[in-house]
């Protein structure tokens, strides 16, 4: 028990290190993914016919095919075609990509949800259809959508783990090191793991915080049926 | 010379092989109010939704004032500032206090500052008796009260004409009073307004004509001592009694 807590001692600064890379793939991962998934999912409530189906193909595809091929058609397959990306920016525009798929479909729910009634009311005092999604739909869709978007961050944090694979030098890459150096897997792996775990709890907690945050009184109720 | 507010000629409305209602005519004049009954499935609520473009007729016009809104090529968003909607679920906007339900249209639309949106918004609550329910949300107010500031923002865009969708057929009936008290009020102080509802005791008191709709067609219309004293067909006087039996004591009871 003693040596294991002495991995942390021994390669605190290591994990610390990598921890902050898997803090920054997550952020930037989510924020790719946030934009590029509010675009899809408004596209595919209000868009015209083809960007519907255009949107709709995007999520099939990012959905349906394991984010490690895509992460190495964007690493190894895109230079053969002349667009090379360092390791970082291939890493985030994969998770970013992926994720939008994912935040697409948490927040297209939620939009639904939220209603054409809601709509007709906004055109009704003269809001412009887009006025109307910014001032009126998404300010409650994406409340509503808040709860189960949640598990986007925290599945996205453990997710930004495959990256190693490219030598992103994240928690998991800074943990193979360890572990090759020691060779103690079990021992190193579950000080890794209970990184990820500290990680988890934290984000957990700051979610938590913006629900509450951002809770209108009575809405639960209204949006609970 | 009573001027037209609102004009509606030859109006069609069909979904498919559907035909909601055909060559519709309606003149709701300045300050008159216009109560619209009938059974349900009629189209009434149909022809409230195309009068504020929120359904396309198939043929037919509609004018307001001089403006044929109809026509090809109009601006919906001007044309729906000037026409007040209010619906029968209230539909208000849920993360919004009730002032700010208000303010919006006035900051977003008519682009007031926010101070000047706030005192318009707070005279509209006041108008409704809501004005001490100013920074409770939706969520946290009765029925009755969520329509009410549903008329105050309605109100607040200083409408040519009111349409109201059922206002009270989604309440309780103790709730219903204090909507159709401020219902009341805004027809005695000239609103003009065309009306949808089965409240027969606010339409013989406070309507100057009553529309009889019935799958389609305007089967009557006429003053409410006309409708409910001398109506020309059985079939109005049949109606006028049976909803008056259903939903006349129903107000009663509430008041």
């Amino acid at each position: 028990m003693l040596t294991w807590l002495g991995y942390f001692e021994r390669f605190g600064k290591n994990f610390l290190r990598g921890a902050g890379v898997t803090l920054e793939l997550t952020a930037v991962g989510l924020a790719i993914g946030f934009v590029l998934g509010l675009m899809l999912a408004l596209a595919r409530s209000y868009g015209p016919k083809w960007l519907q189906r255009a949107a709709a193909a995007y999520i099939a595809v990012f959905r349906g095919t394991p984010l490690l091929v895509q992460l190495f058609i964007i690493y190894y397959g895109l230079p053969e075609l002349g667009i090379a990306f360092s390791q970082n920016v291939a890493a985030y525009l994969a998770l970013g990509l992926n994720s939008a798929a994912y935040q697409a479909e948490y927040l297209r729910g939620s939009i639904n949800a939220i209603g054409a009634a809601q709509m007709e009311a906004g055109r009704s005092i003269g809001l412009s259809k887009w006025q109307a999604i910014g001032y009126v739909i998404l300010p409650q869709a994406l409340r509503l959508a808040l709860p189960s978007w949640s598990n986007e961050p925290i599945s996205l944090l453990k997710t930004t783990a495959i990256v190693f694979l490219i030598a992103v030098q994240d928690l998991m890459a800074e943990g193979k090191r360890a572990a090759t150096t020691t060779f103690d897997f079990v021992g190193i792996y579950l000080a890794v793991a209970v990184v990820y775990l500290v990680m988890v709890f934290a984000l957990d907690a700051l979610l938590k915080f913006l629900e509450r945050k951002t809770k209108i009184p009575g809405m639960d109720i209204e949006t609970r049926r | 010379m009573p001027k037209p507010i609102l004009t509606i000629k030859n109006l069609t409305k069909t979904y498919g092989q559907n035909v909601i209602f055909q060559n519709l005519d309606l003149t709701v004049n300045e300050g008159d109010t216009i109560v619209i009954i009938g059974p349900s499935g009629t189209g009434k609520s149909t022809l409230l939704r195309c009068v504020n473009l929120l359904t396309r007729p198939n043929e037919g016009q509609i004018w307001l004032d001089d403006l044929e809104i109809t026509a090809k090529g109009t601006d919906e968003d001007q044309v729906r500032q000037h026409i007040g909607m209010v619906f029968q679920n209230f539909l208000l906007f849920n993360h919004l206090t009730a002032l700010g339900n208000v303010k919006l249209g006035l900051t977003r639309v008519k682009h007031l500052s926010d101070e000047e949106a706030t005192e318009k918004a707070l005279h509209e609550l006041s108008r409704v008796g809501l004005a001490d329910r100013a920074d409770h949300y939706p969520g946290q107010l009765s029925g009755g009260q969520q329509q009410r500031v549903g008329i105050a923002r309605a109100l607040a865009m200083d409408p040519r004409v009111m349409l109201f969708d059922e206002p009270t057929s989604a309440l309780d009936p103790e709730l219903i009073g204090e909507v159709l008290e401020v219902m009341r009020k805004l027809a005695l102080d000239g609103m003009t307004m065309l009306v949808v509802t089965h409240e027969m005791g606010f339409a013989r008191e406070v309507a100057d004509r009553i529309v009889f709709m019935e799958k389609g067609y305007i089967v009557e219309e006429g003053s409410p001592d006309e409708m409910f004293n001398h109506p020309k067909f059985d079939r109005t006087r049949e109606f006028l009694w049976k909803i008056t039996e259903l939903y006349g004591k129903k107000e009663k009871e509430a008041e």
